[in-house]
């Protein structure tokens, strides 16, 4: 049974519902491959088998029963970002010390509501500030994935690196991320798998804790699209506890993806060709458009116009809001206190001792944009950039049904390469951070190898609350490319 | 708009309740003037007329809620994850001198 691991969501759900194999024993191959792979890759940051072996058991039960849930004893990881209901959460942060939530987040209460299993919670950039994975207090996560035969690290990507490496290494069946700026996306790319953020509000944010509450939202990585729909059906859904999720019906995602995309019209922006952007990158664009028209649909060149302003614009918006989230760690009501001489020295020593360096520099950015007399010099006019790029694509959504973009201007980086110049770090989510800015969904799929041996993918942006437009395009666009390659385990 | 000095790096270390060496101050003005100065060409954009975007979703206002107590009464769960705490309370440093 060693294989299991290698199964998609769909195909092990297949095999629970028909008896070749059952939650116990899948569960188990998982939990034996993590031993195996996390010393080396850093993926999870707690392991919680016993948790998965109880909640298998009772899975098992109800599927016998004739209870099964839509994802019953599908082993699955939970991004560290999402607090679990006696399962330590720390966002990576040794600032929230050995923190126990005593609630379950809304996303991973549905998730366990349809019946998955929980393996544990999944690394990630201290509070999903970083795209290489580098700025968590339990260390780099390494991506599966090397240069041809070297041994080189290469980052999985950021935020959500643990959740990409461990999808990517067959780790669990499918993972929670979330992004804020591209951390759903970026990582996806980086490690051969399928990552959507949908529309701002599909998913609660209840019980995630804060980075930018504009711009955070959640949804899954997974193997394939259609894994991918599956998880976000369970995951999104409307909640009385988020003021900001959204009361709307929630289509059939999984159903979207065998929809035929004949007489579909695909917007390929401009804008999107960087000046030193590899040729590689370039060709996988072309061959995805290719893809396309083979499938039915027609191209459309649209412009958006404003998108080299959107990574300035989120980098005020982004730590204005986090450094008003990230006040409420005074160590006063949890998490970890340094003791300082009066109130304000344990103040200053708390958070000094308790965020990165990452972490603390947005901080300072997010309070001098937001300082008296900048205001309006940074923060209102980033929101007003906002809107000007949320009009592009208003625009050019009144010709085209989604937009075909690359996911990334490059495939995964060595851990390291980058870490020093902050400016080239943020430069990683160039084609990602306009959906956040704008709300709209974006997914990220797998569509070629560089010729060092590394994934590259396409990103497909919908119109808001179109995910089934984007489940369809990027399933064609996973048919056509057939994407099949996986990492080696030079782990095991 | 102005470039950071190390005076300003020190108020806004105060203000963010930041406790920040004297020997971070100057690499971290340098630090923040590169991503500012980056950030700078925003200036660039026309703004004129344009409403600042506040909501990622268009239409949707507010929701509101009755204003009933739904939980609470836990003190134990409330307490939980509190560094120090004390017969039901929360024990932080003396604020009144």
């Amino acid at each position: 049974m060693s294989d299991l691991t290698s199964l998609t969501l769909a195909d092990a759900l297949d095999g629970m519902e028909n008896k070749r194999f059952s939650s116990a024993e899948l569960t188990d191959a998982f939990l034996a491959a993590i031993e195996q792979a996390n010393p080396h890759l850093n993926a999870f940051v707690v392991v919680t088998a016993d948790k998965a072996r109880a909640q298998a058991a009772e899975s098992d039960k109800r599927r016998a029963a004739g209870k099964a849930g839509a994802l019953e004893g599908a082993p699955l990881g939970i991004k560290d970002l999402f607090c679990t209901e006696g399962v330590r959460t720390t966002a990576c942060s040794r600032i929230l010390g050995e923190f126990t939530p005593t609630y379950e987040s809304t996303v991973s209460a549905n998730l366990f509501r349809d019946g998955a299993v929980m393996l544990g919670k999944l690394n990630m950039d201290e509070f999903a500030m970083g795209s290489s994975n580098e700025t968590s207090c339990f260390g780099d996560v390494v991506n599966p994935w090397r240069r041809g035969n070297e041994d080189t690290k290469l980052t999985p990507g950021g935020s959500s690196g643990g959740s990409a490496s461990a999808v990517a290494a067959e780790l669990c069946l499918g993972a929670t991320a979330t992004d804020t700026g591209g951390s759903i996306r970026q990582p996806a790319a980086f490690t051969g798998t399928v990552g959507i953020k949908p529309t701002y509000g599909r998913c609660s944010r209840w019980g995630i804790v804060a980075f930018a509450s504009s711009l955070d939202q959640a949804g899954p990585i997974a193997k394939t699209v259609e894994d991918a729909a599956m998880l976000l059906q369970s995951m999104a859904g409307h909640d009385p506890k988020d003021s900001t999720s959204l009361p709307a019906d929630l289509p059939n995602f999984r159903a979207a993806c065998s929809r035929s995309i004949k007489g579909m019209t695909i917007g390929v922006p401009e804008e999107y060709r960087m000046e030193g952007m590899p040729q590689e990158i370039e060709d996988l664009w072309q061959q995805g458009i290719a893809w396309a028209k083979d499938a039915g649909a027609s191209i459309k060149p649209i412009s958006l116009k404003h998108t080299k302003y959107a990574l300035p614009a989120y980098y005020i918006v982004a730590p204005a809001e986090a450094s008003s989230n990230l006040a409420r760690y005074d160590g006063m009501r949890y998490g970890a206190r340094v003791a300082g001489k009066d109130l304000n020295a344990t103040y200053e020593q708390t958070r000094a001792k308790g965020f990165g360096a990452e972490v603390q520099r947005r901080v300072l950015i997010g309070t001098y944009v937001l300082s008296a007399g900048y205001y309006d010099a940074y923060y209102l006019r980033a929101q007003k950039v906002r809107q000007r790029i949320a009009q592009d694509f208003r625009d050019a959504f009144e010709d085209v049904d989604a937009i075909l973009t690359p996911a990334t201007p490059s495939a995964a980086f060595g851990l390291g390469e980058k870490s020093g110049d902050p400016v080239a770090m943020y430069l990683n989510d160039i084609f990602t951070v306009t959906a956040n800015l704008t709300g709209l969904p974006a997914l990220a799929l797998p569509t070629g190898l560089d010729k060092q041996g590394l994934p590259l993918g396409l990103q497909v942006i919908g119109k808001a609350l179109d995910e089934e437009s984007v489940f369809a395009v990027s399933a064609a666009l996973e048919k056509a490319a057939h994407f099949r390659a996986k990492p080696a385990k030079w782990w095991a | 708009m102005s470039s950071i000095d190390e005076k300003t790096v020190r108020k806004v270390a105060k203000l963010a309740r930041l406790a920040l060496p004297e020997e971070r101050v100057k690499p971290m003005a340098d630090e923040l003037n590169g991503i500012m100065t980056w950030i700078e060409q925003l200036n660039e954009v026309d703004i004129e007329g344009v409403e600042p975007m506040t909501s990622a979703v268009e239409g949707l206002s507010l929701p509101m809620r009755d204003d009933a107590v739904t939980d609470g009464d836990d003190p134990e769960r409330v307490l939980k994850n509190a560094p120090k705490s004390e017969d039901g309370f929360f024990v932080v440093p003396k604020v009144v001198e």
